[in-house]
């Protein structure tokens, strides 16, 4: 009886593995499809990542081969001259400079408590929850809305006028999100066990958070910091309507100015000097690039 | 040494209690203090969000009142008239931002599979920062570049001047596939790695293991992905500015000129008033609504995915 | 029940738990834990792992604290002072009651800086001071003779087991009366544990030890009283099985579960 049993146990195993066998055998008829198919769609990626790269090199080297040849000390250093703007760029360039200086200076201590608190204090909850969809909200808010926005409250209802002190506070919202996010990664990224450290022989939380936990994250906000500054810098449609176009030496934060970013735009659009277009576009491209690499070898030395 | 302890314990047993010290006054409001800076600068984000929308309708109110919601809603476009009608801008925004998603994505997921799971680490070292850099470039310059190089291109194929939205499109698309690329690299990278090996050991290629395996176990990240995408096509300004011919109407065609909501306010802001200038406010509004919709949906999904 | 052989009395302790409960969130994680620590003596809180052993440390510097929803009953007192009154500051209860974790946790700072981080919490600002302070910490924790010349030098570059020493040195900088231990000699190299447990030795009798530690030849090697945590159930509290002289408890244990334990039959 037992014999009997496990024989049929045997025969019905037997006959399944056959089974599958026999069902798998009918799948083979692919075979061949399945080695193309995976040739052609990893082919496909790859064109993919090689059309992306070369985009990027074709814009870079585009503005480059013909932004070069109009970029001298006089382009840089002169002032624009005449209807035709020829000449030089450099008031552009210290009104860009200089709301990027003033936006930063107004916008990183903020961030950075936020992030502190977000970080280390905040439980979570609803209200946390609220700050963080508010903080994803203002980081998605169209630049041209905060725009009309800093034309509004700040330029006209406030009274700061079109000037360097308008469009940095414009542009510091704008910032706001992205300086506090990375900062609070930042933040995040210390381990825990160094802040036991820190506790354990008798730190307060503010000790331990101003002493251990922002120098050991002070690359990675650094970093952050250096990403932010180069996106306010590449900023048009927020400084359009808040720092006014007219070209300017900016000296208080309550003068006006061009930025790069807007003469590039009216240049362009006007058509009249394309030479000072490409070579805006160059220095632009230039100083903005030089901010991104410096956030890379920042974030590659903090790790 | 039993003797000891006791002796010690003896005399120590008298004066033994010591007491712990109580948390000073000046360290308490120092420490709370501090905690409501942070926190008003945390809650700061909150703050300018509700003032953006309030004061930006507030500026907006007379679109309500004055011209009403069905002139607003229209899809005539024409301030000197008194008409205000944005549905043919809306419009405008929504095909220039689904051509841009329709080449973007799979550019910029392709670009992103790429890069996670058949590159060799010398080519995405030499490639990822790539993708970094193209995130960095300013918008004002990918116009400059759809203006002066696509946009002849696009001239020369359909006839015309080539403003509009094909160019639009183009332009666009390399700018959303930073954005894609690094988000959807971000998803593709959460995925362990033992899921993939799981695949390679029942004999699926490559593709199939990509396909089958690594993509759908993405999906969420990718949808992610591909909505922040389309956040930041809805709302780029410049680039679209320079290229799209800014024609409030409904195109004829994917290369007559077109316009969109963003491309129109910064045309108007330099000479409207009155009524006309409220009508951008409202314009500002339906843009700010359109992405807090956005990021809502992303985090909505991000919520319902944790359970 | 907890078994108690020649345990130390309260008159000559320096921690004493009366009734002791805790709880993380909903989670139950001890229960009636009743002991006496002696004083300048070293006690070591064995167990398997998730005994709660570890937890129960904790709550004797009030790391807890740090953690959200953490909740205590009965009492706990330093000195015959209770730990938990009101308004009992937790920042300089830790001053007194130092704390060595399981992974060295140096600052990213310079060895110096390391040592002299606590006493310039406490507002030296000395420059001497500080020196002598970081030379004597360091000399106790007998790192000295090997970065004397190389103060300057990260702490984050020196070998496990040194950067455990340094954690120590730092630690002995702001003279505690009480050093926790929570697994001190696990992520480091033998050679470096030996170090350690002679760096113990010499620091008992002027300072109260408590280790917790998964390895019990060292508990019976090095400590004078012995603690056996243990968590019968899943999900139910753990607690406090025997408690009492290290030689006692090992040659000789009276509960059943604490025999089976250290004859390595469960754990």
């Amino acid at each position: 009886m037992a014999i009997n049993q496990t024989s049929r146990a045997a025969d019905e195993q037997l006959s399944s593995s056959q089974r599958i066998k026999r069902a798998l055998s009918h799948g083979k008829q692919g075979r061949i499809s399945k080695n193309t198919s995976n040739k052609v769609m990893l082919g496909v990626f790859r064109v993919a990542a090689a059309i992306t790269t070369l985009v990027l090199v074709a814009i870079i080297a585009y503005v480059v081969i013909n932004g070069l040849p109009h970029i001298s000390p006089d382009f840089i250093f002169g002032w624009p001259h005449g209807v035709n703007a020829e000449g030089g760029i450099w008031p552009t360039i210290v009104s860009t400079v200089y709301v990027t200086a003033l936006a930063m200076l107004i916008c990183t201590p903020i961030a950075v408590l936020a992030a502190v608190y977000l970080a280390e204090y905040a439980k979570q909850g609803r209200l946390v929850g609220i700050i963080r969809y508010a903080a994803d909200a203002l980081a998605s808010v169209p630049s041209i809305v905060m725009g009309l926005f800093g034309y509004a409250l700040f330029v006209e209802a406030m009274g700061f006028g079109l000037s360097m002190f308008s469009a940095a506070l414009a542009l510091a919202l704008l910032m706001l999100p992205i300086i506090m996010r990375t900062t609070e990664e930042a933040i995040r990224a210390v381990p825990r066990y160094i802040r036991w450290g820190a506790y354990g022989l008798g730190a307060t939380k503010w000790q331990v958070v101003s002493r251990i936990v922002l120098p050991s994250a002070f690359g990675r906000i650094a970093t952050g910091i250096v990403l932010g500054i180069g996106r306010a810098i590449g900023e048009t449609a927020v400084v359009l309507y808040t720092m006014g176009q007219a070209i300017n030496l900016p000296i208080t934060p309550m003068d006006s100015g061009r930025p790069m970013t807007v003469h590039l735009y009216l240049l362009a659009n006007d058509g009249i000097n394309m030479n000072a277009a490409y070579g805006t576009a160059l220095l632009l491209m230039i100083i903005i690039l030089a901010f991104n690499l410096f956030a890379r070898h920042l974030s590659r030395k903090s790790k | 040494m039993t003797s000891v302890d006791r002796s010690d314990a003896g005399e120590n047993q008298a004066p033994r209690k010591r007491e712990l010290a109580l948390v000073s006054r000046s360290t308490y409001l120092k420490e709370k203090g501090l905690q409501y800076l942070f926190f008003a600068c945390a809650f700061l984000a909150v703050v300018t969000v509700l003032l953006i929308f309030a004061f930006t309708m507030m500026q907006a109110a007379p679109v309500f009142t004055d011209i009403g919601l069905a002139n607003f809603f229209s899809f005539t476009w024409a301030p000197t008239e008194g008409q205000y009608g944005i549905m043919s801008l809306l419009a405008g925004s929504g095909l220039v931002t689904v051509g841009a998603l329709v080449l973007g994505v799979p550019l910029g997921v392709g670009t992103a599979v790429y890069l996670t799971e058949i590159a060799t680490d010398r080519v995405r070292a030499l490639i990822s920062p790539a993708v970094d850099l193209l995130a960095g470039i300013p918008s004002i310059i990918y116009g400059f570049f759809g203006m002066v190089i696509i946009r002849p291109v696009v001239a020369e194929l359909t006839g015309g001047m080539g403003f509009g939205a094909l160019t639009a499109w183009l332009v666009l698309a390399i700018m959303i596939v930073p954005t894609i690329t690094t988000l959807t690299i971000d998803a593709l990278n959460s995925i362990p790695m033992g899921i993939r090996e799981a695949s390679y050991a029942m004999g699926a290629t490559k593709w199939q293991t990509i396909y089958k395996v690594v993509l759908p176990a993405a999906r969420f990240g990718i949808v992610d992905a591909v909505v922040l995408g389309m956040g930041r096509a809805i709302g780029e300004t410049m680039a679209v500015l320079m290229v799209v011919g800014n024609a409030p109407v409904i195109p004829e065609s994917i290369s007559s000129p077109v316009s969109t909501l963003t491309s129109q306010i910064a045309l108007d802001m330099s000479y409207s008033s009155g009524l006309h200038r409220t009508a951008l406010f409202g314009m500002g509004v339906v843009l700010f609504i359109i992405s807090a919709s956005l990021v809502g949906i992303v985090r909505l999904l991000s919520k319902m995915r944790k359970g | 029940m907890t078994v108690y052989q020649a345990a130390p009395t309260p008159e000559i302790s320096a921690i004493s738990t009366a009734n002791f409960d805790f709880w993380y969130g909903d989670f139950h994680a001890l229960t009636d834990v009743n002991l006496n620590i002696a004083k300048n003596k070293i006690t070591a809180f064995i167990g398997p792992s998730g005994c709660g052993k570890s937890t129960f440390l904790r709550c004797m510097n009030r790391m807890n604290d740090l953690i959200e929803g953490t909740r205590i009953e009965g009492s706990m007192t330093l000195d015959g002072a209770d730990i938990y009154a009101e308004g009992v500051d937790p920042v300089d209860l830790r001053r007194r009651v130092g704390m060595i974790f399981q992974q060295p946790n140096p600052f990213p700072k310079s060895i110096y800086e390391n040592v002299a981080f606590g006493p310039r919490l406490q507002g030296v600002t000395s420059k001497s001071d500080l020196d002598d302070i970081v030379e004597e910490s360091l000399k106790r924790a007998n790192l000295w003779k090997e970065v004397s010349n190389q103060l300057s030098k990260d702490g984050l570059a020196l070998s496990g087991g040194q950067q455990q020493r340094l954690c120590i040195a730092r630690v002995l900088a702001v003279q505690p009366d009480v050093l926790l231990m929570d697994e001190p000699c696990s992520a480091i190299d033998p050679t470096s544990v030996q170090k350690v447990e002679d760096l113990m030795a010499e620091l008992a009798p002027e300072m109260t030890i408590i280790i917790v530690t998964h390895n019990m030849q060292q508990a019976a090697r090095i400590s004078d009283y012995t603690a056996f945590f243990l968590q019968e159930v899943a999900g139910e509290p753990a607690t406090l099985i025997e408690y009492g002289q290290t030689d006692a408890l090992f040659t000789s244990p009276m509960d059943k579960r604490t025999e089976d334990y250290i004859t390595g039959r469960f754990g």
